[in-house]
């Protein structure tokens, strides 16, 4: 039993190409166990932002840097890529497509060059306050400029330009799951070079100067030096993702280098939590669910995505990455079976509140925008009359009683959690030795 | 026969914070291998005198020299390249990091990794030896792995000085290294500055006097902004002008 406890609870100790090796098989099963066009280009697209929010995140995570406007960087490395793909398509450049992120990462560098000096001589808020001007300056400059930004209608591309891919004749990257595989290979490869970044000698000051930039200084570091260092690296990654982005979507406009996007990858950051390499990976997965396929269903999923990153920032401020190790660290200790009645509380309880506030939200939406279409709206597949009072009253209901048994369940799960949270305090007090 | 320069020469360094003159002229010479203790009164300047020399401010004028070369316009870490190494007062680590993690990213620049991205952290076998024989001086071993916000104060007054002594300056500053500290913290440490100051250069501005005594080659005593004595502890310890502006009352405060 001891050894069967302590086997599923290994992840954490797994050799590093265990890891690795699962991501992989993972990437390469994905779009198989999810055929569909629309699986595929969900799959596509979360690629794309783990390397952008990962990228995000040596700035955010590993070297304090708060940037607002870090589409920047993804939005002008996709346009150098996008024009790059047009040249081919012209005939006038001869350069593979499956290389192309390699054009984006060095815009991206490139300006990650230029801006990062001009950003990184002060942290905190000065330096979050610049990136968010730049963006705006970006922005403006792509509608200012439409020889390279392409004005409204974007710049454009054909992807399967330049002939086969090494020759193999098929491999044009036309059909969708070309395409992802393409994003998957070069996910994978930013994925292990952004992790071996952590554990190099520029990756580790980069952690001292955002624990204590001043410190750093009387070590022999100029942490301006480090911070600008790690904007060229988080720029050529970003880079990247946005030429694989021109490559997927074939076409790239100003939107790109819109404010939003930049604040899409801060909430993907959070929600994955900044603290550890993989939670940008985990927030992205998220990101992109409520951004790509929630937005499919319905228009309310802004607000949704709003209302779970509150949520979240509020219970879990580490966000899913401290949330999960803190629970495999109860499970560690083997006091994970004192949670299971909690948790099943406290999910039972919060999906009732969570059905209700989304029937209530749904039904104002259909009322507001959808009522060209009729008074009945379908929510989780049941046909809901937004005209009639007892819908509204049933929502409520759901609310009203879901919010007070969940609260009810939320202190218990409190309650339990820190006296677990205790005991293994103690415990690791009184064996300092044993601990890590 | 050349005499060698100072290891650490002031030559009428002042500073003024807006109209206050903090510090009014100090010139101040510490040789080579010698340990020197900096006291003085609160508010006596000793601490901006260790920012002007460590380049964390920059002097109004004057002249500052390490190993005979001028420092005085220099940034932190070019003065910590050149072989100058602080402490701090109130506790300056890196508190989301690993006590080890702090040492070794004390050693990286003196070892030549600078801001390498393209080598392993875990491989470089010179990096984790001398961070592991930092850790074991200052006494931390058990403590390796923990974070070092988490230290308690006396661990991180220690770990301070492991990451001054780190990169192997020649030249140290500590700034009130046992301020805080029990009697026994405080004879632990002062063992330890004995041992990690041996062949460098020592500056130390210290309050606890049996600290002061029981360490210094010589004294200087700072009042106002200006060092009004400089000698040998004993010296010092009979000077009149210093036994009324600073040791005056109870002759013996420590």
């Amino acid at each position: 039993m001891t050894a069967l406890r302590e086997l599923s609870f290994e992840p954490l100790k797994f050799g590093r190409w265990m890891i690795w090796g699962c991501t992989a098989i993972v990437f390469i099963a994905a779009p198989q166990v999810f055929g569909s066009g629309f699986a595929r280009a969900l799959l596509a697209q979360t690629g794309i932002m783990i390397i952008f929010a990962l990228s995000y995140n040596m700035l955010l995570g590993q070297t304090g840097l708060l940037s607002f406007g870090h589409a920047v960087y993804s939005g002008l490395g996709a346009y150098f890529a996008i024009h790059a793909l047009a040249l081919i398509g012209k005939g006038a450049l001869v350069f593979p497509v499956s290389l192309l992120p390699l054009v984006g990462g060095a815009g991206g560098l490139l300006f990650g060059v230029v801006f990062g000096w001009l950003t990184t001589k002060r942290a905190g808020t000065t330096f979050a306050m610049i990136s968010l001007g730049l963006g705006e300056m970006v922005f403006a400059a792509s509608l200012m400029f439409p020889g390279f930004f392409g004005g409204e209608a974007g710049i454009s591309g054909n992807r399967t330009a330049g002939g086969p891919f090494l020759g193999i004749a098929g491999l044009t990257f036309g059909p969708d799951i070309q395409v992802y595989y393409l994003i998957a290979v070069w996910t994978f490869v930013c994925m292990i070079a952004m992790y071996a970044l952590t554990h190099t000698p520029l990756g580790r000051i980069a952690n001292a100067v955002r624990d204590n930039p001043e410190r750093a200084e009387f070590i022999g570091y100029d942490a301006q030096r480090v911070r600008w260092i790690m904007m060229m690296l988080a720029g050529f990654f970003a880079g990247v993702s946005g030429g694989l982005s021109a490559i997927n979507l074939e076409s790239v406009g100003s939107g790109a280098v819109h404010a939003a996007v930049s604040g899409g990858v801060l909430l993907a950051a959070f929600i994955g939590g900044v603290l550890f390499f993989f939670g940008p990976i985990l927030g992205s997965v998220v990101f992109v669910f409520f951004a790509f396929a929630l937005s499919e269903y319905t228009p309310a999923w802004h607000l949704y995505l709003g209302v779970f990153f509150v949520a979240l920032v509020m219970f879990a401020p580490g966000g899913l990455s401290s949330l999960l190790l803190l629970n495999l660290r109860v499970a560690k200790f083997g006091k994970f079976r004192r949670l299971r009645d909690p948790y099943v509380g406290v999910l039972g309880t919060g999906a009732v509140m969570a059905a209700g506030i989304v029937l209530l939200i749904e039904m104002t939406y259909h009322r507001t925008l959808g009522v060209g279409t009729g008074p009945t709206v379908k929510v989780f597949g049941f046909p809901f009359d937004t005209m009639r009072g007892e819908s509204w009253v049933f929502a409520a209901a759901l609310v009203a009683a879901g919010s007070v048994a969940f609260e009810y369940t939320r202190r218990r799960f409190r309650r339990e959690w820190d006296a677990i949270a205790v005991e293994i305090e103690d415990w690791r007090r009184d064996n300092p030795e044993e601990d890590q | 026969m050349t005499v060698p320069a100072p290891a650490l020469q002031l030559v009428d360094v002042r500073k003024r914070f807006g109209r206050t003159e903090i510090i009014r002229g100090i010139s101040l010479s510490v040789a080579l291998g010698e340990r020197h203790a900096i006291i003085g009164p609160n508010g006596a300047g000793k601490s901006t005198l260790f920012n002007l020399v460590s380049g964390r401010f920059h002097a109004d004028s004057g002249e500052i020299l390490l190993d005979g070369r001028a420092i005085t316009r220099r940034r932190p870490f070019e003065i910590n390249r050149m072989g100058l190494a602080r402490s701090f007062q109130i506790t300056n680590i890196f508190p989301r990091l690993s006590v080890f993690e702090n040492l070794r990213c004390a050693v990286l620049w003196s070892l030549g990794h600078r801001y390498s991205f393209w080598r392993n952290l875990n491989k470089l076998a010179d990096a984790e030896a001398r961070a592991d024989e930092l850790l074991e001086r200052i006494g931390l071993k058990r403590r390796r792995n923990v974070q070092a916000g988490l230290l308690t104060y006396a661990e991180q007054r220690a770990l301070e000085i492991g990451v001054t002594i780190a990169g192997g300056a020649q030249v140290i500053l500590l700034d009130e290294p046992t301020a805080g500290m029990s009697r026994s913290e405080t004879a632990r440490a002062v063992a330890l500055i004995r041992e990690v100051s041996e062949g460098r250069t020592l500056v130390m501005v210290e309050h606890d006097m049996g600290v002061v005594f029981g360490l210094a080659d010589r004294i200087s005593v700072v009042v106002y902004g200006e060092v009004i004595a400089s000698g040998r502890p004993e010296d010092i310890r009979a000077d009149a002008k210093v036994k009324e502006a600073y040791l005056g009352q109870p002759a013996e405060a420590a």
